[in-house]
């Protein structure tokens, strides 16, 4: 008696769970980025799902260091979400090339971006994209206005500017010239030799040129900016060996720095942070009139989940991430994550204007290390931060560090091996 | 005074036979019947295999796993067997073997400031401290013990704080007896950093050998020291020529716990030098070369295979050096009777 009302039960909720889907097509989105909750309960989702009746999202994000991980088991379980947020490179190809990502290539909204932007979700040949670009991290250095004002100081446009103002804050004596210590390694790479070396290598032809095999780690254009980098040292603070990224980012917002090699992504922790006015400026060029290349690094993208039951509601929500609409709401909420599409954007904080105004004037590229160079062993990115903390340090010249990252990717990445 | 002899001296082994026979007759004399000799068994079995059961589960089975996924490789999304190749790049490829080394040589670095700082230290709080005159014994015991049941992540972040050139407290401190020109950013200085971490986690860890020495010293009898102070042995030389001898076993066994513990150590470096234990992989010890390669880091993605083929390395040196103590030295260590 029992078990038969069980089964009707049962019987009944499986019946009545497919006839849910059938008037409302929810999609779940995966995602790690769980501070960006109620950005998207309180303004996407709403402004989406008035336009699009029927189609219902839910927002479920884990924590980032958990993500991958979480997001593997689940595709391979056949639980995750409909949608899913694409790290950028080789894990989101991995999961491309496991089946478990569509291919995007033919959507219609993919026109919206640029080719660079597409870059960190294709495979290797380009011929199929499987995330839609979504947010980008630019590089450049934040400064503190009221220093720069105080000592006299204009907004550098060269290199040689830049060292004189770093000089006439040093001579003042009263601020650190520049905000980044060696400790944790990865600023030095990725606010240092990132940050600058895209004009050095000419942005996007230098790092195809080095995918391609046609340079090497240890052309001058490589190497160069290691050699600026060690220059650098004498314009960091006392024990910069120990100090770390948190330490940088409070000796900045306490007005004790006057520079601050930064990615944008620091914008709304430094508007909180910070009581005083800050301006921005890219990596000076060499020589004035230079073209200028910036390091728009993409850093978040959205795909589908090629198990999903609702490709059509999904492609709907992917091509509205592709609109000017999705773009205005997400750049103006999250400031300093910029979105990837060609349409231009109006933003309402001035610090992240200025850093997407960049995109007029130069050249995109992404961080060198990140495509295809790093999937070997040893690791390329890894190697490149080691290698930039030795040069600013001063522990070993920059032709011996390129020759040893030339090596080190050499071993196991078959275009350089001649 | 007591008698020094090998272990397992006529006496023990007299004492050990009388306890041994005395064992089977209490066991008949609670069976009542030989027939049913075999039930006591059962119980036996029962109570063991939770424990049993659990510990293969959790660390027989795993270790052993680890053990064969060092000899596979994978190759296009296929697991294949790849017999010894994998210890052979460890070992021989420069890539990995310069970094093994490196790992392996501060590895010993680490464990060598534990035995030549905590060691000594330990055995030193634990012989003022077991003092009969000392006032407050109990509360230096708890505050030199306390940081030993902290997280690492805490005791990293704190002496990361202190000793940090822009805000911490040691500069500054230095400063006020006028000898800021010692201070350096330890943790960033490739010369300084592995020995800076060994000092803090001897710090964190002097409390374990001071506990065990003070045990073994608070069972030393009265009698023994009274003996020797009769015949003209009181304060240091009773230290030296009485209760050392007694607590060695003592000195022995934490030694081994100190070799297994470095061996496996990670944490401290992990939370306070992140996984590429920096500056310049001078502080990459065994157990942080593992996790990067394990699980790999940031771009690097994970190889199982060359990690497991780390940690069954780990476990070699680790088996070697347990092995060493137990044939080699504790076999031939005298031990006393009291």
């Amino acid at each position: 008696m029992n078990r038969k009302i069980l089964i009707a039960m049962l019987a009944t909720t499986a019946l009545s769970a497919p006839a849910a889907f059938a008037e409302d097509a929810t999609l779940t989105i995966e995602s790690w980025r769980n501070d960006d909750l109620t950005l998207w309960q309180d303004k996407i989702i709403p402004a989406f799902e008035a336009k699009h009746p029927g189609i219902k999202i839910k927002f479920t994000p884990s924590a980032p260091a958990e993500y991958n991980a979480v997001l593997n088991s689940k595709l391979d379980a056949g639980s995750a979400g409909d949608l899913i947020t694409c790290r950028p490179f080789d894990a989101s190809l991995a999961l491309y090339e496991a089946g478990h990502l569509t291919d995007l290539s033919d959507m219609e909204a993919m026109g919206n971006f640029p080719d660079v932007a597409k870059s960190a979700w294709q495979t290797d040949d380009g011929s199929a994209t499987f995330c839609m670009p979504m947010a980008s991290v630019i590089h450049g250095f934040i400064y503190n206005k009221e220093i720069f004002d105080e000592l006299g100081i204009e907004e550098p446009k060269t290199e040689a500017e830049f060292f004189a103002a770093l000089d006439k804050i040093k001579e003042d004596g009263s601020y650190i010239p520049l905000a980044m210590g060696t400790n944790d390694q990865w600023e030095a790479a990725t606010m240092g030799y990132n940050n600058i070396g895209p004009n050095y290598w000419k942005g996007e032809e230098g790092r195809l040129a080095l995918i391609a095999g046609e340079q090497k780690l240890t052309d001058e254009q490589w190497t160069a900016p290691f050699a600026t980098l060690a220059k650098w040292a004498d314009y960091l603070g006392d024990g910069y060996e120990a100090q770390t990224y948190p330490d940088s980012q409070n000796l900045f917002t306490l007005g004790r720095a006057a520079i601050y090699p930064a990615g944008s992504w620091e914008i709304s922790g430094f508007n909180a942070q910070a009581d005083f006015e800050m301006g921005v400026f890219n990596p000076p060029v060499q020589n004035a009139g230079d073209t200028c290349y910036i390091s728009d690094h993409t850093d978040i993208g959205i795909g589908m989940n090629a198990a999903t039951n609702n490709p059509e509601a999904a492609k709907t929500f992917l091509t509205w991430v592709a609109s000017p609409e999705f773009a205005e709401i997400f750049a103006n909420a999250l400031p300093g994550f910029f979105p990837l599409s060609s349409a231009p954007v109006a933003l309402e904080d001035p610090l992240a204007q200025e850093f997407l105004s960049w995109r007029d004037d130069c050249e995109s590229t992404i961080r060198s290390t990140y495509q295809i160079l790093s999937r070997g062993t040893p690791n390329l990115e890894n190697e490149t931060w080691g290698a930039s903390v030795a040069a600013i340090k001063g522990t070993e010249t920059p032709e011996a560090l390129g020759q040893k990252l030339q090596d080190g990717l050499a071993s196991w990445y078959e275009p350089q091996q001649n | 005074m007591s008698r020094p002899s090998q272990s397992g001296t006529p006496q023990t082994v007299a004492q050990a036979g009388a306890m041994a026979a005395a064992a089977p007759q209490a066991a008949a004399a609670a069976a009542p019947a030989t027939k049913k000799r075999r039930r006591p068994h059962l119980h036996v079995v029962v109570f063991l295999a939770p424990a049993v059961l659990i510990y293969t589960a959790v660390m027989i089975f795993p270790l052993f796993n680890t053990l064969r996924l060092a000899l596979y490789t994978r190759i296009d999304q296929e697991r294949v067997w790849a017999g010894l190749a994998n210890f052979q790049t460890l070992f021989f490829d420069p890539i990995w073997s310069e970094q093994f080394w490196n790992a392996l040589g501060n590895n010993f670095w680490f464990f060598l400031v534990h035995m030549l700082v905590q060691n000594p230290i330990g055995i030193a709080l634990a012989a003022l401290l077991s003092h009969p005159r000392l006032r407050f014994a109990a509360l230096y015991r708890s505050a030199i013990f306390i940081p030993t049941i902290l997280s690492f992540v805490i005791v990293g972040f704190a002496w990361k704080l202190i000793l940090s050139p822009i805000w911490g407290i040691a500069p500054s401190m230095l400063d006020a007896v006028g000898l800021k020109s010692l201070f350096a950013p330890w943790l960033g200085k490739e010369e300084y950093a592995l020995t800076t971490l060994a000092l803090i986690s001897v710090w964190q860890f002097v409390g374990i050998p001071m506990m065990l020495i003070y045990a073994a010293l608070l069972s030393i009898p009265e009698e023994v020291l009274e003996a020797g102070e009769i015949d003209g042995i009181t304060g240091f030389a009773a230290f030296w020529k009485i209760k050392l001898p007694l607590i060695l076993p003592s000195i022995g066994i934490i030694s081994i716990l100190t070799f297994v513990g470095n061996f496996n150590a990670f944490d401290l470096i992990y939370a306070s030098q992140g996984a590429l234990a920096g500056p310049d992989f001078s502080t990459d010890i065994l157990g942080t070369f593992m996790y990067r390669t394990f699980f790999g880091f940031q771009l690097q993605l994970g190889d199982p295979h060359m990690g497991s083929a780390i940690a069954s390395a780990m476990f070699a040196i680790i088996l070697v050096g347990v092995c060493i103590y137990l044939f080699g030295i504790q076999t031939r260590m005298r031990r006393y009777q009291l």
